[in-house]
């Protein structure tokens, strides 16, 4: 038992970083810009994509995972500037739809060059055994996740909360108009901004393209979750993203694990085994609503 | 936003339509094409469904984006209760609106306490709820959904019929656009257009905003209800797809595209987009790609929809 709760943690870990690594971009986007963009789960996708063919070109899965995230800073660069620019300035309804035009045009545009079977994407053979310690044995490949999401999950909080440069994204986030009238150039920022996020996008497809399928339409579930997390945490603020991720990461898996078994203690089995994975499937979106109804801005508001 | 008014061109305009669509059977009759009538019923539950999300949107002003859940909640409401027994179209649909309504009666008193992006998030979060909710059910079909034995019974009219149930889906349509021309002009949609333009004023002259805005979400949700109840009929069938976030943002994509705000903008965005659907899908399997483009084009350089471009001639004279 005790096994088999710490692997669930370990388990919600990893998928709370996961989730962070997308979060992080997108409540940045939504906080200094004020900007929807439901094609961040595309950046995602596209990420995993090119980390399946560059692995697959040049043998290496940490040369692949490099040049993903490269390409798809590219992406995130040619974007921002040539069309989400335009869309800083209208109204929530038409950056939904455009975004939600370029989730169509993403799709099919994978389809047409990677087609529409799923892709492989292989964990380094080094990785693909367990780790053992102590009788206690994890995925070595998911261990290296929860590593590699920490440390770039710490290493963007700190330069975020402790750098001039991450001073300067919180002032935007916080006041845009402000930020700008005491001199830095918000706009040039958040291109920044929005191309590192695209990189972090990249990173998250990639590793977890090993483990779930890299296919057509895998942007837009994550995408949702990751939405929630930022809207539990509060929009635009990076701590909030990361309480977030970590808590709906957390609460979904170990949801999903704990509560047909907990309402096996006083429901018939049927009845638990049909209600047990309903009610786990809506828990973070439960949660979500519940800290929308005590608190309608987010744990963690950034606009004072 | 401008306050609704009704044209008498547009008049003019929406009663040719009609006499159209009144003829379109008898054509399609004609020239051996009944396909088209189907496909016809198809197109008008969904210009339904998009003017319930219009009247939310476009009149009450608020952005939801799970407006799929009552849709697919009317559908669900139709076919569950068949498979009860109870075939009724008297029982049955007036059944789904009231599910439509119960159910935006709940999302919206939660959700209305939050504004802006936080509203759109939370309306989103409800409706993926009720997605997952039915594809865990497993006495609910799940993924595959259910499928609806006959169509519902409406007395001595011959539902089955496809000619005869295009009527009925177009009579219910006719009447909810007639109804919402004097709702838009009535107090209750002069006070909801009034909430759409500035909030704070409605409320400090003294207008129970909040409970404004639930009865025009409740409203819509009853309305795209009964349009679910409709395709569940048009299509033999329930599935979890009718509830997916992607139903809801094509639903918006119908609004914008006819014209936020204007009284036939859901029923022009939904002949739009279907109708391109059916022509682009002969043309090509990545038909999306060139619907996307259409979408981008449409937000960047049309943001009023269809509606937008025929009222410019008259706001540049």
């Amino acid at each position: 038992m005790p096994q088999l709760i710490l692997e669930q943690a370990l388990n919600g870990l990893q998928f709370g970083l996961m989730l962070f690594l997308l979060a992080a971009g997108l409540t940045l986007v939504f906080g200094i810009m004020d900007m929807i963009n439901l094609a961040h789960g595309s950046l995602y996708m596209v990420g995993a994509y090119l980390a399946a063919a560059a692995t697959q070109a040049g043998g290496s899965f940490v040369l692949g995972v490099g040049a993903a995230m490269l390409g798809t800073a590219m992406l995130g660069l040619l974007l921002e500037m040539t069309l989400l620019r335009r869309l800083y300035a209208r109204d929530h309804l038409s950056q939904v739809l455009a975004t939600f035009a370029l989730i169509l045009i993403a799709n099919e545009a994978v389809r047409i060059v990677w087609g529409a079977q799923p892709v492989m994407l292989n964990a380094p053979d080094e990785l693909s055994g367990p780790f053992e310690a102590g009788g206690f044995s994890y995925p070595a490949y998911r261990l290296l996740i929860i590593a590699v999401g920490a440390l770039v999950a710490g290493s963007l909080y700190m330069l975020v909360a402790k750098t001039r440069l991450g001073m300067w994204v919180r002032a935007g986030a916080s006041n845009r108009e402000m930020t700008e009238a005491l001199g830095v150039n918000v706009r040039r920022l958040f291109t920044a901004v929005f191309a590192v996020g695209a990189a972090l996008c990249a990173l998250a497809g990639a590793l977890l393209g090993p483990l779930l399928a890299v296919q057509v339409g895998m942007g837009e579930s994550i995408l949702i979750l990751a939405f929630v997390v930022i809207v539990i945490g509060g929009i635009g603020s990076i701590r909030g993203a990361l309480v977030g991720s970590l808590l709906v990461g957390l609460v979904d898996t170990l949801g999903r694990a704990a509560l047909p078994a907990l309402l096996r203690g006083f429901l018939s089995p049927e009845a638990a085994g049909s209600l047990g994975p309903a009610l786990a499937s809506i828990l973070i979106y439960l949660l979500m609503a519940a800290i929308l109804f005590f608190r309608p801005e987010g744990l963690f508001p950034a606009r004072a | 936003m401008a306050l609704y008014v009704s044209s008498p061109r547009r008049q003019v305009l929406a009663l040719a339509s009609l006499a159209g669509l009144v003829a379109l059977p008898w054509l399609a009759q004609l020239l051996e094409q009944t396909f088209y009538v189907s496909l016809a019923s198809r197109v008008l539950i969904f210009a339904l469904a998009a003017t319930s999300l219009n009247l939310v949107v476009g009149f009450g002003g608020m952005i939801s984006f799970g407006h799929a859940a009552f849709f697919g909640a009317g559908a669900y409401c139709v076919v569950v209760l068949a498979q009860n027994g109870v075939f009724s179209a008297w029982l049955a649909w007036p059944a789904a609106v009231a599910m439509g309504v119960l159910l935006a009666l709940l999302i919206g008193a939660i959700s209305l306490r939050t504004r802006g992006v936080y509203f759109i998030m939370i309306t989103l979060a409800f409706a993926q709820m009720a997605f997952y909710l039915v594809v865990s059910l497993k006495s609910w079909g799940g993924d595959d959904g259910l499928s609806l034995a006959q169509r519902s019974t409406l007395g001595w009219l011959d539902l089955k019929d496809d000619a005869v149930f295009y009527y009925v889906v177009l009579a219910l349509l006719a009447f909810v656009l007639f109804a919402f021309d004097r709702f838009a002009h009535a107090r209750f949609g002069r006070v909801i257009q009034g909430i759409r333009e500035n909030e704070t004023r409605m409320e400090a002259l003294g207008y129970p905003v909040f409970a404004y805005k639930l009865v025009c979400f409740a409203l819509g949700g009853g309305l795209a209800g009964l349009a679910g109840a409709l395709i569940a009929n048009q299509a033999g069938m329930a599935g979890p797809n009718l509830l997916y976030w992607t139903q809801s943002g094509t639903l918006l994509v119908m609004v914008v595209l006819g014209g936020v705000g204007s009284l036939y903008g859901g029923f022009v965005g939904a002949a739009l987009l279907l109708l391109a659907e059916e022509v682009l899908v002969g043309l090509t399997p990545h038909w999306q790609i060139g619907l996307g483009l259409v979408l981008l084009v449409v937000v960047l350089w049309a943001p009023r929809g269809v509606a937008g471009l025929f009222a410019r001639k008259r706001d540049d004279g």
